[in-house]
């Protein structure tokens, strides 16, 4: 249920925000995308408007820029001196903050509210002198531009280029009591600007110039719709929150469904869904177990405990509760759970006991203020109901019989033990002897034989010792009256004591599964393994229901959830039951329990109860009561349930547990490996990189060395680059090898690629002649452009290490359909014949002991990249003669561009 | 230092020593004196009472975060800052260029490398700013920045406002390294920051329009995975 009231500091912080608006002024703001779109006329058009309704308005401060026409609306408005204040050997004019106080008229106009003061004055920021007017209570009307907004001015400044230094804090305007957008089209105002109705300042014309341009107007202009519709947008919420003050307390329709045992139940089940639904409202479903109801078969508890699992899955909170007054209970947890409407099914009222009223009745006598619902029962169940107490009672007849024996002996031992008192005894006082055992035979054998026991007791009573003995005759008519009233005693002690039994039973029964549960709750929440589980549960379940029980799991989650298969059942209890696993596989199917007791399979003496945790189903729960005949009780059979759910959670639990410390393994082995080759990658590149340096310092001393010396020098320099090529193969194969090459993909050109690479081989391939040739219009393609620029550099190293200078090197890039073919190829002696394919296996090379220089790892490397990629690369020999390397780059979807609407004009 | 106030003042900050010597050999031989900085404690110090025309900064420091600096330094000025960094570290290149570092050189690097960069910098420094304000020419390219006009061969070339802004943009900043966000936000503005393809798809146009050969460009050149760099 989502909390509906508002929250208590949400109500303080509104009340104060209330009583501080009250006596401050309000703030009014003109808010604008750019200069020149009409703030200032469309504030002192508002103020005319005003002031022609008798408002007291001054205008405190207006920049009209030399516009005519704003200046025309300032005619016939009172404007208030401006203050003036030397600054330097000038004199600058400044809004008068205290004429403005001592004049304190209702609305003062104060333009330009992000203006900064002149030195000297008392605030530095204008709107800070307009903080001081709203706080001495008086109505401010004022302009601000969208990029006067200090969140936003980073923005504009982006777009623009322009830094804007006058800022407001962004509190100001969203404090801003009403904010009123005033827009133009960007081409209005450009139209405006060139007809030179806006006012630019000789020095800053070409900044402005810049900044006039038409996208920026747009931008800027986007931006001021935006920022005002989040403000609407914030206000709405405001208003909804205020508002939602009012009907605070009352509780949100809620509803609270009563059913009794049988049939009409699932009717008012429905119902209670129907109008939940439409209120949206939460509800709940309770059965309420009177001791009259307890007489009722099992099958029919069965069924009840069915319609409240049907309210559960429709959405109810269900409860199942027990007492002898079911109208005071319903209204217990009405109360506790702040529920509104109540709903029963309508009882007729029984003409054979007229003055017992009926549940509705006592509701309402209890709870007036409750709503009451009543649902039709569907036609002659009462008749159906009266017939199962009958039954039932028949049947309790029949099996209690001994009971009933037992309640004769009490009274006949009674009689006898009795029979030598009654010399010593009063009357009055056997008669107490029998109630004794009246109350004896209520608590031990139940109500029926209680009754038994209350007429035997007076009929022994009248027959053994009221004179005339040995006759139930009687001398004394008083002792009519004794005789009544003992029965009448005897009886009710008799009800009373046999309900207190089965209350007390009730609940001990109730508190040792309660106990038990939140043992194994307590104990389940400690278990690490599936197997801990399964023993937790076993102890549970033997001592709980003496049964036999197994778990079930299912295999380790599988991406594809449809495939799930049960494994090897893990018995919990010493004995485990006889698992069908086809049953089992059924119920982890269908998520629902099959087997004994149930609808599905009742034939076998096993009850599988698939395990649902939240997520997913976990497994089935196998369950074999010890005496398989014998149906389960509702309770017991919740108790299942609960459990059952219990152990799914904990399983649940364990699994996200796995996967955390997997995850957590992963990731650190990643992040090892990670530093690890970043540690070596700089040791092993810095001293490379001295090398280098030295060797180009070397070659650039002065005086300048002679040639052999410079030959030695650069010799240095090549050999360490060399070198570097082949740590960084090393490196990149080692990152490559670990198996999770993390691919930065990004949509790219090959162009890109190519241009890199050629540009960071370009020293191997001075000798030889480059050709490149890509496709025009190839598509985006989405690679890892540095991984990918190894491959070309490993390719064109090779094509320059194994050919021989002066020869051609061709690049070319074709669309082929579904992929991008890359062919790098050069005329050389091409590869050794057949072994096309083995080149590209790691410390693999086409002549072994060669004089050319390498290890063999380059290939490997471009064929990890590509593959890491999705594509393929393969090597031949060309018909022509020389080497062709194909790369074959699968195409994706590359995203959608907007098209740019190409503005003529550009150039005017 | 008296005497020196027309030489180029480089900081270099540089844990390595033998790097820092031949940096400087190299340095001093163009003319230029460098100060030294082993830390970036030591280097915003060196940075902040120096006068530096250009820091030379590398990025796998002890002592803290070489990004850290570039803001630090960045918060007071605008000096060019060239990155020298290890080829695994695009990350953190980016980062640091994001940062507002102007350039970078990926190790092993060649001193001549170095100082035509550090040259470029230099000179991109005392031709002022203002540049931008009149005309640029690049290979047979003429930006005209009053007229917004861009000619190649004395045409005029025609351009879409987002390739006009995009162009002008690189030229601006000459010989730095601009990445993909930088001019993602300098050309199309906050809101698309993630559309990387947008500048890859756009600048293979641009280059169409002003590169004599487009697969091998001499002015807008690719940095791959950091961005682009315009020479002019």
């Amino acid at each position: 249920m989502t909390n509906q009231r508002p929250d208590p500091d949400e109500l303080l912080e509104l009340v104060q925000r209330k009583e501080k608006k009250a006596s401050r002024g309000k703030l009014k703001l003109f808010f604008g995308a750019s200069a020149g779109v009409g703030k200032t006329y469309a504030m002192l058009a508002a103020a005319r408007q005003m002031r022609s309704q008798g408002v007291d308005v001054v205008v405190g401060v207006i920049e009209t820029h030399g516009r005519k026409e704003t200046e025309a609306m300032t005619e016939g408005q009172e404007i208030l001196p401006l203050k003036e204040i030397p600054y330097r050997d000038r004199i600058l004019k400044e809004f008068d903050l205290d004429a403005a106080l001592a004049r304190k008229p209702e609305i003062i106009l104060v333009d330009e509210l992000a203006h900064s003061n002149v030195a000297g004055s008392r605030h530095p920021k204008r709107w800070q002198d307009v903080e001081e007017l709203l706080a001495s209570g008086i109505d401010v009307c004022s302009t601000v531009n969208v990029q006067h907004l200090e969140t936003l001015n980073d923005v504009v400044s982006g777009i623009t280029g322009i830094n804007v230094w006058e800022t407001i804090p962004d509190r100001v305007f969203e404090e801003a009591d009403e904010v009123v957008l005033v827009d133009l089209p960007p081409d209005e105002l450009l139209q405006r600007l060139k007809e030179g109705k806006v006012y630019l300042p000789q020095q800053a014309e070409r900044a402005i110039q810049n900044f006039f341009r038409k996208g920026n107007l747009i931008a800027l202009r986007e931006l001021a719709l935006r920022r005002t519709a989040d403000r609407v947008d914030e206000e709405m919420q405001q208003y909804r929150r205020d508002s939602s003050v009012l009907p605070v307390w009352k509780a949100r329709e809620s509803i609270l469904a009563c059913i009794s045992s049988g049939v009409g139940s699932e009717k008012i089940v429905r119902s209670a869904a129907r109008l939940a639904g439409l209120l949206d409202a939460p509800w709940h479903v309770i059965y309420i177990e009177t001791p009259e109801l307890q007489s009722l078969p099992e099958s029919k508890r069965h069924q009840t405990l069915k319609i409240l699992k049907q309210a559960q899955d429709m959405g109810a909170e269900t409860a199942s509760l027990s007492g002898s007054d079911a109208a005071l209970i319903a209204v217990q947890y009405a109360r506790q759970h702040n529920l509104v409407i109540l709903m029963a099914g309508r009882d007729h009222l029984r003409s054979w006991r007229p003055w017992r009223r009926t549940f509705v009745e006592k509701v309402g006598a209890l709870a007036s203020d409750l709503d009451v619902i009543l649902i039709s029962r569907e036609s002659s169940n009462r008749h159906g109901l009266i017939q199962q107490v009958l039954q039932s009672q028949v049947d309790r007849m029949e099996n209690d019989w001994q009971n009933y024996a037992w309640a004769a002996l009490a009274c006949a031992v009674t009689t006898l033990i009795s029979a030598p008192l009654n010399t010593v005894f009063e009357l009055s006082n056997i008669v107490m002897l029998f109630l004794l055992t009246v109350v004896f035979v209520a608590l031990k054998l139940g109500r029926g034989p209680a009754v038994l026991a209350s007429f035997l007791s007076v009929a022994a009573f009248d027959f053994f010792y009221v004179p005339p003995r040995f006759s139930f005759a009687v001398s004394d008519v008083q002792y009519l009256m004794t005789f009544f009233i003992m029965l009448a005693v005897g009886l009710i002690t008799g009800q009373l004591t046999a309900g207190l039994k089965y209350q007390a039973k009730i609940a001990q029964s109730r508190e040792n599964r309660f106990r038990a549960l939140y043992e194994m709750s307590r104990d389940l929440s400690g278990a690490l393994v599936p197997e801990q589980i399964a023993e937790i549960s076993g102890r549970f379940i033997e001592s709980q229901f003496g049964a036999k029980a197994s778990i079930i799991l299912s295999e380790p989650v599988v991406l594809s959830d449809m495939e799930d298969k049960l494994k090897s059942p893990i018995a919990a209890t010493t004995k485990p039951p006889v698992i069908d696993i086809s049953i089992a596989q059924w119920a982890f199917d269908h998520e629902e329990p099959a087997g004994n007791g149930t609808d599905t399979l009742p034939g076998s003496p096993v009850l599988y109860l698939p395990l649902k945790a939240p997520m997913r189903v976990r497994g089935i729960f196998a369950f074999e009561p010890s005496d398989s005949e014998n149906l389960m009780t509702p309770e017991q059979r919740r108790l299942l349930d609960t459990f059952a759910r219990l152990i799914a959670i904990a399983l649940e639990r364990i699994h996200y547990v796995e996967i955390a410390q997997s995850t957590i393994v992963t990731m650190e082995s990643e992040r090892l490996r990670n530093s690890l080759l970043s540690a070596i990658s700089h040791d092993l590149r810095t001293p490379l990189s001295i090398l280098v340096g030295l060797a180009d310092s070397m070659a650039m001393t002065k005086p300048p060395l002679d040639s052999q010396q410079l030959e030695i020098a650069s010799a240095m320099r090549m050999e360490a680059m060399r070198m570097t090529a082949l740590v960084n193969n090393l490196l990149d194969m080692a990152r490559l090898q670990a198996g999770k090459v993390k691919l930065n993909q990004q949509w790219s050109f090959i162009d890109e690629v190519v241009e890199t690479s050629l540009r960071e081989e370009k020293a191997m391939l001075e000798d030889y002649k480059v050709m490149v040739n890509l496709e025009e219009n190839l598509p985006l393609l989405k690679i890892d452009s540095v991984l990918m620029e190894r491959v070309f550099c490993n390719l064109l190293e090779n094509a320059a290490k194994y050919t021989p200078k002066g020869s051609e090197i061709k690049i070319t890039a074709a669309d082929g359909g579904t992929v991008v073919n890359v062919y790098v190829e050069d005329n050389g002696p091409g590869l050794p014949q057949g072994r096309e394919e083995e080149i590209f296996k790691k410390f693999e090379r086409g002549e072994k002991e060669s004089a050319t220089p390498g290890v063999g790892l380059g290939l490997a490397i471009c064929r990890a990249i590509i593959e890491a990629h999705g594509g393929t690369i393969r090597a031949e020999n060309k018909s022509t003669g020389g080497a062709r390397f194909i790369l074959s780059l699968t195409k994706g979807t590359p995203p959608e561009i907007e098209p740019e609407m190409d503005v003529a004009g550009l150039e005017k | 230092m008296a005497g020196d106030s027309t030489k180029p003042v480089v900081i270099l900050i540089e844990d390595e020593i033998q790097i820092r010597r031949f940096v400087r050999m190299a340095l001093e031989a163009e003319g230029c004196v460098v100060h030294e900085s082993d830390t970036i404690k030591r280097g915003l110090i060196e940075a902040a009472t120096r006068h530096p025309d250009i820091i030379v900064l590398d990025l796998g420091l002890p002592d803290g975060e070489g990004v850290d600096f570039i803001h630090d330094i960045r918060n007071w000025s605008e000096i060019p800052i060239l990155i020298l960094s290890a080829r695994t570290e695009e990350k953190e290149k980016v980062r640091a260029l994001d940062a507002g570092a102007d350039d970078y050189l990926t190790k092993p690097f060649g001193v001549a490398e170095l100082i035509a960069r550090i040259r470029a910098h230099l000179r991109r420094r005392t031709s002022g700013k203002n540049e931008n304000q009149g005309v640029i020419e690049f290979g047979s390219v003429r930006i005209d920045w009053q007229k917004r006009i861009v000619e190649r061969n004395g045409k005029i070339l025609h351009l879409t406002p987002i390739e006009y802004r995009l162009l002008t943009y690189m030229a601006s900043n000459p010989d730095c390294v601009l990445t993909q966000k930088q001019i993602l936000k300098s050309v199309w503005g906050p809101s698309h920051s993630e559309d990387v393809h947008y500048v890859r798809i756009y600048m293979g146009r641009l280059r169409k329009k002003i590169e004599d050969l487009p697969s091998q460009p001499k002015h807008i050149m690719t940095e791959s995975s950091v961005g682009y760099r315009f020479i002019l």
